[in-house]
């Protein structure tokens, strides 16, 4: 399938990926001056995959972006000031200086969450959401990102293996940039191909070239039609190299310089930026005009963050608890009639087929969540393992 | 009236939140069709459906994990450890993403973690824990151990109902062999508040979870000696009720903790730490303590009798600090 991005919509990825950039080179800056608190997790190189897969989502789905992933949030509608006053430990910031970096989100208007530091949390946890949304009737994919390294973890294994047998309508990016910290990626796992993991769960996987914005945008929107047709989740490798070393303090002097002159060739804003001009999708003007007004938002948001004040000392006591501060509340696209008794009630039995198939026993169960509709029986099972249930 | 045991109060707190409120859902292993374990969670899916009563793969992380998420969006999900010394396997997403969400960024996680714990009935090392002080450690989470099945229904709406993580220890030793007449109507139990169980002048035991009733075991065996003892069931560790405690060693200054978790960082050491912070003054001899020994939960029945602690080691070490 042909990427059916507008003109208008290609100027809006290069606005985005621009500004992911631009952003990130002025937090060097501050680094430079002191002025970021902790560590500072560069995505040079990384851009078309935060930026292209945030942008295929429609509004009203999930995302959990990762540390190196602040184009996501750029595309969900953050600005430079959360981003900066963030790294600033300001009490302007969405955490109010409780977090740093990327970690924060807004689950009520933006459907972002906020990472851990942990890597491969987020996959149960877009799971759930996931399973959270179809239950309460909506249309809606979750997605989440992780890196090679992130991908040797226990939960990753765990997560997507109940989001494969949930069918749950989520997209795991895999983020392959070649290095997790100082450790290459032939030293997390012995695949050739990262997206290969997902044979393991039963769920799809495509591999895409990660420095390519359009075909990055374009796998990631497909893979969105396909796991909210309730096919599944989709697990999207994305090739790319990590250009920087793993934070600010980090030279990376372990990578090989050949493979960095390599990946060079191959930046993504390069490549996009050729493409618009081939394809005559703008001018020199129009490239001005974006980058001045990428250049004067940071400068704004910069300014913002150094005249916000630092959090009150004792705010620190603020906030473990919430106290009656947030409302719990669903969003209901479906009638809660279907899902409470007499309507949900079902008979406690597992509606298994193809009992003793190739003589291996039960094999696959029928009732795979988003096809049980409420209040239709299950069909009738070949097996009955446990009949007898009722209060 | 029927009487209710201590697991049927806690199937009955599932059943009536699950009518209540649409949002509720229960999630875990075998909770399903099978109905539990041990079956706490019996019928459920008969009534409420598969999308409401959902079983999982054996993934402790993810059952936490994607419980976390269903309360991201606006649910209010029940995640089941079968036996809760499996919540190891999921202390990660506990910790670090559950305990950590609110404080970090504001996201509020509304999900009950529930399962069975304690010893008593020769589980051996991974079906016995008290696993409850890891999180006592943690801010951000609240932990709820219930002595009597009153309690365990009303604490477990409350915990349904509160717009935190909420770790429900239930003790399996008392499932079935408590019971009690329960109100009809819907009642609730307020999270972080203790009951004095028997009123004494003498000294303080301060308990929680099945000791509670080796406490009161204790208690009247003592009372045939003299010596009249009050008995506190803490029934919340985190938070906990430093007031009750605290008022009830004013009166008897004498204060024993007796807990089935083992004794090197037990809440007996934090209590006994409040009590000489707050009411040193008020105190008439040194604070003891009644606690399983510092080794993991032994199987043979015989090791088990001599790990954990029991009325008659109430009674000895409570007649011991009387005649202090």
């Amino acid at each position: 399938m042909a990427s059916t991005l507008t003109p208008k919509q290609h100027l809006e990825l290069y606005y985005f990926m621009r500004l992911n950039r631009e952003l990130e080179e002025q937090m060097v800056r501050l680094f430079r001056q002191n002025k970021i608190v902790g560590g500072l997790y560069p995505s040079l190189g990384q851009e078309a995959i935060s930026v292209g897969t945030a942008y295929a989502l429609a509004p009203g789905d999930w995302i959990a972006p990762m540390i190196r992933n602040i184009g996501a949030l750029l595309v969900r509608g953050f600005k430079p000031r959360d981003v900066v006053t963030q790294h600033m430990a300001r009490y302007t910031s969405p955490t109010q200086g409780k977090d740093g970096t990327s970690h924060f989100g807004d689950l009520k208007s933006r459907h972002v969450v906020s990472p851990t530091s942990m890597l491969g949390d987020l996959i149960p946890v877009m799971t759930g959401i996931a399973m959270a949304g179809r239950y309460l009737g909506q249309k809606i994919v979750t997605m989440t990102w992780i890196g090679d390294g992130g991908t040797s973890t226990g939960v990753f294994h765990e997560g997507l293996n109940l989001a494969a047998v949930q069918k749950a309508p989520f997209l795991l990016i895999v983020e392959n940039n070649q290095w997790a910290y100082s450790t290459p990626v032939e030293k997390q796992s012995a695949l050739r191909d990262l997206a290969d993991r997902a044979k393991a769960y039963g769920i799809k996987s495509v591999i895409v070239d990660g420095n390519d914005i359009v075909a990055v945008e374009r796998t990631t929107r497909e893979a969105a039609a396909y796991a909210r047709a309730g096919n599944g989740p989709v697990l999207i490798e994305a090739k790319t190299m990590r250009m920087l070393g793993h934070a600010q303090h980090d030279a990376a002097e372990y990578v090989p310089k050949a493979m960095l002159e390599a990946w060079k060739q191959r930046d993504p804003l390069d490549r996009f930026e050729k493409l618009l001009t081939e394809k005559k999708l703008w001018d020199a003007k129009t490239k001005k005009e974006i980058d001045e007004r990428i250049a004067s938002e940071i400068r704004a948001d910069v300014e913002f963050a150094e005249n916000s004040p630092l959090p009150p000392p004792a705010s620190a006591e603020e906030g473990v608890y919430c106290e009656g501060c947030h409302t719990i509340e669903a969003d209901w696209q479906r009638p809660k009639e279907q899902v409470m008794p007499p309507r949900s009630s079902v008979k406690a039995e597992w509606p298994l087929k193809s009992y003793a198939a190739n003589g291996a026993g039960p094999r696959g169960t029928e009732h795979a969540a988003p096809k049980t509709k409420p209040g239709k029986k299950p069909e009738r099972a070949a097996v009955r393992i446990r009949a007898k249930a009722g209060r | 009236m029927a009487e209710t045991t201590y697991l049927e109060a806690i199937r009955q707190a599932m059943f009536e939140e699950m009518d209540r409120d649409p949002s509720v859902v229960l999630i875990g292993e075998d909770v399903g069709v099978y109905g539990g374990a041990f079956k706490a969670s019996e019928g459920l899916v008969a009534r409420y459906g598969w999308e409401r009563v959902i079983d999982t793969p054996i993934s402790e992380s993810a059952i936490v994990g994607a419980a976390i998420g269903m309360s991201y969006a606006g649910l209010r999900p029940i995640a089941e450890m079968q036996f809760i010394d499996f919540i190891a396997c999921a202390f990660e997403m506990v910790t670090n993403f559950a305990a950590k969400s609110h404080y970090r960024w504001g996201a509020p996680v509304p999900m009950v973690l529930r399962g069975p714990s304690g010893g008593g009935v020769h589980g051996g090392p991974f079906h016995s824990a008290n696993p409850e002080m890891y999180f006592v450690h943690t801010p951000g989470l609240k932990v709820v151990c219930p002595a009597t099945a009153h309690d365990a229904k009303g604490l477990l709406k409350s915990a349904i109902r509160d717009n935190n993580p909420v770790l429900f220890f239930e003790h399996k030793f008392l499932y079935r062999r408590i019971k009690e007449e329960l109100p009809v109507d819907d009642f609730t139990v307020p999270i972080g508040k203790a009951a004095v169980r028997r009123e004494g002048r003498d000294l303080t035991i301060v308990s929680y979870a099945a000791m509670v009733h080796a406490s009161l075991e204790a208690a009247v065996q003592l009372a045939g000696e003299g010596i009249e003892a009050e008995v506190i069931d803490l029934r919340t560790l985190l938070p906990l009720d430093r007031e009750t405690i605290l008022r009830s060693v004013r009166k008897t200054n004498k204060l024993l903790v007796v807990h089935e978790d083992t004794r090197t960082g037990g809440i007996a050491g934090e209590i006994a730490a409040i009590v000489t912070e707050d009411a040193f003054e008020e105190l008439d001899g040194p604070i003891r303590r009644v606690t399983s020994l510092d080794t993991p939960v032994p199987y043979a029945p015989g090791l088990e009798e001599y790990f954990l602690p029991s009325a008659g080691k109430v009674v000895a070490a409570a007649r011991e600090l009387a005649h202090y």
